[in-house]
């Protein structure tokens, strides 16, 4: 056997992994009958159901016929930094603020773009803090925490 | 008559000074990002909706609605003018919209699709009025088993209609479901896949999936690519479409508004099928085919017209049934439920104001959008300059924001954070995110409806298939995999998916 098409046999392998688990996960809950379903019943059925689905994509892809297609290249860097810094704002959003969270979360991210200037991401950040403040804060009326826990007010 | 009287009473909803306001806020946000490349209507939606909490509700919903049809009117400029669709469904706009504009008729070509996506908003607006009243009869008569079959029908509809694998959307679809299933379960009180986790017994917010599947992922596909440069193709010229462009652009306005509102009531239609469904079909009907592709006017106002018309009746299914076609309508049931306003047929008795004050804000949305569009396109175009490197940590802030004020609660931001790695590896995949967020939002209630209509006939599965509304919805499911799977079938849709790229 032989996988032609990458990109269909990883995403039957991933639907027929996530089933499983899913199935599994049910069978903690109680199952009841058709006519009295307990909370494991219909969780349980759709699991199964997208493992076989799953595994049929996966057969699919190794079937001669299938079309040769090769898995696309995977850009870690930008997906580390881009979700680190959502990450680590939200980490930061109820010690530090919604302010400096805000400033860190735009200046950090540009670093995932192409041609990264620090000056103009300190720009932007500074310009979407005052966005936040006018649209969020001031104009919605949203409640954050504004600014560092530790100064207190 | 009653359609006037209701009408009139949409009217005074809709004309009041806020909803007013709001609406051209919709309008103008959702212009905003049609023109924009890289952010379209379902992330937007989904970041704006935590903030509809403190709106009214047909404010709210007013809102929302006016970024999805505005998104329709920006992205044709974007295409028009620099070749790039801003929006998915303006794919088909750049193919003869922007050779329209390199023959030097770029005037001609945005006032061409401006007003034939206003022809196209005003009959779909009228189609809304006159068909969601008798539909909604209709559904009264559901019982359980009917609105299972309905969804399952809705489901299938949506995926195949839609273009990429049918199996694997199908495991979308069965995922998403399952990501509904994550939360308190209502008729035990058990707690489901909640890992100890506090947050999670209230389930999975499809605000966090959708910002992080469809916001966060797309981002980082777009940065993978090199800048795009945006070049903007010479003088917009007159705004007046000559008298041999307008012959041959009315005719294909007119059919791109049939087929588009034919297609938006199916489930899984939407605007960017039925694009490129007009499209097809104007270049069949032409008398010279080979024009098209070179700057002939009724490939533009077809699809424009398709696409608006589409964008619209879309939500027949939505405020009739309760069963949303496509991801956007999926976040109007959201937006619907924040409010407790339960999405169904019930909708247009309970809450009059609201259901036709959303219709006729529609078509103020319309009157609204032209003029933003025609006279202020200079305005639109120098957006256009801004770079990437600007505009995606501002997306980043504001669907961080978002979803920190659905629940202020900073584990929202985590998950949406955890939803954009899965979102860049289905991207990865060629898993798309749509038929998941469907399910998401369809989840709890599918499963209500499937117990309740089997506690109905004592766990006897037949109930399904006996009763005769039901057996028809689900037939019609089937008919829909079994055309699709012919091999004769499968190599059109591809071909019509593929095509004209």
């Amino acid at each position: 056997m032989h996988i032609r098409n990458k990109q269909d046999f990883w995403s039957g392998v991933m639907f027929l992994v996530l089933g499983l688990g899913f199935a599994l996960g049910a069978t903690k809950y109680s199952m009841g009958t058709a006519a009295r379903m307990g909370p494991g019943y219909f969780p349980f059925w759709l699991g199964i159901c997208m493992a076989v689905l799953g595994t049929g994509v996966s057969l699919g892809a190794m079937s001669p016929k299938a079309e040769k297609v090769k898995m696309e290249k995977f850009d870690w860097g930008i997906t580390v930094i881009l979700l680190g810094s959502v990450a680590l704002s939200g980490l930061f959003m109820n010690y530090l603020g919604v302010y400096i969270s805000v400033f860190l979360l735009v200046f950090l991210s540009s670093f995932a773009g192409h041609d990264v200037n620090w000056k103009v991401a300190a720009i932007n950040g500074l310009f979407l803090v005052l966005f936040v403040w006018l649209a969020f804060i001031k104009g919605l009326g949203l409640i954050f925490p504004l600014w560092p826990s530790f100064l207190g007010n | 008559m009653e359609l006037i009287d209701h009408l009139m009473l949409g009217l005074s909803v809709a004309m009041s000074l806020e909803n007013v306001a709001y609406c051209l806020l919709g309008c103008l946000l959702g212009t905003l990002i049609g023109v924009l490349p890289g952010i379209g209507p379902v992330p937007t939606i989904a970041m704006l909706l935590p903030i509809t909490y403190v709106l009214p509700p047909v404010a709210g919903l007013i809102m929302l609605a006016g970024i999805y049809y505005g998104a329709q009117y920006g992205g044709s400029t974007t295409a028009i003018l620099v070749a790039l669709p801003g929006e998915t469904s303006a794919v088909v706009t750049v193919l003869d919209g922007h050779q329209m504009a390199r023959n030097g008729r770029a005037g001609a070509a945005l006032a061409i699709a401006a007003l034939g996506s206003f022809f196209a908003g005003c009959v779909a607006t009228v189609l809304l009025a006159g068909f969601a009243p008798p539909l909604a009869e209709v559904a009264f008569k559901f019982g359980p088993a009917e609105y299972f079959s309905l969804m399952v029908l809705g489901l299938i509809g949506a995926v195949v209609l839609a273009s990429g694998s049918l199996p694997k959307a199908i495991c979308m679809i069965l995922l998403g479901l399952l990501l509904g299933m994550v939360g308190t379960d209502v008729n035990s009180g058990v707690a489901r896949y909640d890992f100890g986790i506090p947050e999670l017994q209230d389930g999975i917010d499809f605000a966090v999936v959708a910002m992080g599947v469809f916001g966060f992922a797309e981002i980082m596909t777009n940065l993978e690519l090199k800048d795009q440069r945006v070049e903007i193709t010479g003088k917009v010229g007159s705004l007046y479409p000559n008298k041999q462009e307008f012959k041959e652009a009315w005719p294909a306005c007119v059919r791109g508004t049939a087929l588009g509102s034919a297609l938006g009531i199916l489930p899984g239609g939407g605007a960017v099928l039925s694009s490129f469904a007009s499209y097809t079909l104007e270049k069949k009907l032409s008398k010279n085919p080979e024009r098209f592709g070179k700057g002939h006017p009724a490939g533009l106002a077809g699809p424009e017209s398709a696409n608006n018309a589409a964008a619209q009746t879309s939500f027949i299914p939505l405020l009739t049934l309760g069963i949303p076609g496509n991801a956007v309508t999926a976040l109007m049931i959201g937006a619907m439920t924040i409010h407790n306003i339960q999405p169904g047929p019930q909708v247009m008795t309970s809450h009059p104001e609201l259901f036709w004050g959303l219709i006729v804000s529609m078509w103020i949305g319309n009157l609204m959008l032209i003029v933003l569009n025609l006279p202020l396109v200079g305005l639109w175009i120098k957006l256009l300059k801004v770079p990437y490197r600007i505009l995606f940590p501002a997306i980043l802030v504001f669907c961080t924001i978002g979803v920190y004020s659905l629940n202020y609660n900073v584990f929202d931001i985590w998950m949406t954070a955890a939803f954009g790695l899965v979102g860049y590896v289905w991207a990865k995949l060629k898993c798309e995110g749509a038929p998941l967020l469907l399910g998401l939002v369809l989840g709890p209630m599918m499963e209500e409806n499937f117990r309740r209509a089997l506690l109905l006939a004592r766990g006897d599965y037949s109930t399904f298939v006996t009763r005769p509304l039901s057996a028809a919805l689900l037939a019609g499911a089937a008919a829909l995999i079994v055309i699709v799977a012919l091999p004769s079938i499968k190599k059109k849709r591809q071909e019509t998916f593929v095509e004209e790229g």
